[in-house]
């Protein structure tokens, strides 16, 4: 059995879907920082089988919105002097702006340089999809 | 109070009240447009027509003259600081201080939604590429309630491009508010309703909509046959237009099966879905329905600018 130490003080991010823990790890950058970081991919996990799992030994602050369109279902535990001082569970984002494009090619969005795209989720039972705020696509996203 | 310092961008932005209000208003200018003649003196319309027009630039030119108010504006976006590359934002916040009212139209969808986070003066989307055309909305519903007698209870059927036909998905939208209203959508499998309307009609519930490629099936059943253009700068491939523009074309022989009091409507202009012989049946009342844009167009800017 493989064995890590645990973090004196940072952030654990657990429960990510199997697959997605490299996604995660590189949207935060994590292959570039200096204090330790260790991705673990594929664990047992007794709710979902297997999970993947990211330790930060440094409190950063992580995008929640960016998280929980990747994998809503994340848990993000806060650890202070070894203990879990903090759990939250990141949600799929109401409101998203500026993190992808609209699909549209005629949107309005797609051809100002100033404007940020602004989505409304309207559907997360099953897929998960957001209407452009501006030309009002629903289209399915995903990071 | 009412609607006035509000923006028109989308028809969702008025209550059913408010869309009563600018209905009530238009009768009224209809019966007695003499009395309304000086309202708007002093107050000036900045028309920002982005993409050609003639019908919507026109009206809204004459409905502020009508009133005793000035126009000023471009209708070509060439000859403009916009081919400059002027960012919309920057155009619609200089622009505000010039003028007390907006129309705009663009060809970029969502266009008049971000006009109107910049821009002091009330904001009306004279239509917004293949997205919404709220202002023939008010047309169009003017001419159903004077014609039909009521907004409610009718069985509509659209026909044509359902899929980039701006005036369709603002009417749509705003009749599915109604109660009572049944709709007919008649298209090519290629020019269906867009996913997002679609999806819009259906989470809103209890919407009876039926779809079907075949007019002549469903002709003797509808209320009110509102048809379209199949419009060539739509499309991004020539060979597609072609092949689908003659799909839908109406001819008074086609009426035949159609109810005696059943109403024809097209926002115009039309190319060839409509035929000439047409017009002399009594039921062809698109005409009627342009003439009415003047007044819903005089009756709305009246209303935003509080000048009523």
């Amino acid at each position: 059995m493989l064995k890590v130490d645990s973090i004196h003080s940072g952030i654990v991010i657990d429960h990510i879907t199997p697959g997605k823990g490299k996604k995660i790890f590189d949207k935060l950058n994590l292959g570039e920082v200096n204090y330790p970081v260790v991705l673990l991919r594929n664990v047992s996990s007794s709710k979902l089988g297997k999970k993947d799992i990211i330790k930060i030994e440094n409190k950063i602050d992580v995008d929640m919105t960016m998280l929980g369109l990747i994998d809503p279902n994340i848990t993000i535990n806060i650890v202070e002097d070894d203990e879990i001082v903090k759990k939250m569970k990141v949600e799929i984002p109401n409101v998203v702006q500026g993190l992808f494009k609209c699909k549209n090619p005629r949107c309005i969005s797609n051809s100002e340089e100033n404007v940020k795209p602004l989505f409304r989720l309207v559907k997360s039972n099953g897929t998960i999809e957001y209407c452009c705020e501006y030309c009002e696509e629903w289209t399915t996203y995903s990071l | 109070m009412g609607i006035e310092g509000k923006h028109l961008i989308d028809p969702n932005d008025f209550t059913l009240e408010e869309l009563d209000e600018v209905f009530n208003l238009s009768e009224k200018i209809i019966k007695d447009e003499g009395a309304y003649s000086s309202i708007c003196n002093g107050k000036i319309l900045g028309a920002l027509f982005y993409e050609p027009s003639t019908r919507t630039r026109l009206s809204f030119e004459s409905a502020m003259l009508r009133m005793g108010g000035r126009v000023l504006g471009f209708s070509d976006a060439t000859h403009s600081s916009v081919a400059k590359g002027e960012s919309v934002a920057d155009t619609i916040r200089v622009l505000s201080s010039y003028v007390d009212i907006l129309v705009m139209r663009h060809p970029k969808e969502g266009a008049p939604r971000l006009a109107s986070q910049y821009a002091n003066v009330p904001i009306i989307n004279g239509g917004d590429g293949g997205h919404q055309h709220p202002t023939q909305t008010l047309a169009d519903l003017l001419t159903i309630k004077v014609l039909k007698g009521s907004i409610e209870g009718n069985k509509i059927a659209f026909c044509g491009d359902l899929k980039f036909g701006r005036t369709v998905h603002s009417l749509i939208k705003t009749l599915s508010r109604y109660s009572g209203n049944k709709f007919i959508l008649v298209s090519p499998n290629e020019l269906r309703l867009p996913k997002y309307l679609r999806n819009m009609l259906i989470c809103n519930g209890n919407i009876d909509i039926y779809e079907t490629e075949d007019l002549k099936s469903v002709i003797d059943e509808i209320d009110i046959l509102y048809m379209t253009r199949i419009q060539k700068e739509r499309f991004f491939n020539e060979a597609d237009y072609v092949r689908l523009k003659d799909s839908y074309i109406l001819t008074r022989k086609k009426l035949d099966n159609a109810k005696s009091d059943m109403i024809v409507m097209h926002p115009l202009p039309r190319v060839n879905e409509i035929s000439y012989d047409l017009d002399e049946d009594e039921r062809a009342v698109y005409f009627t329905q342009a003439k009415f844009g003047i007044y819903t167009r005089m009756a709305l800017m009246s209303l935003l600018l509080g000048v009523i």
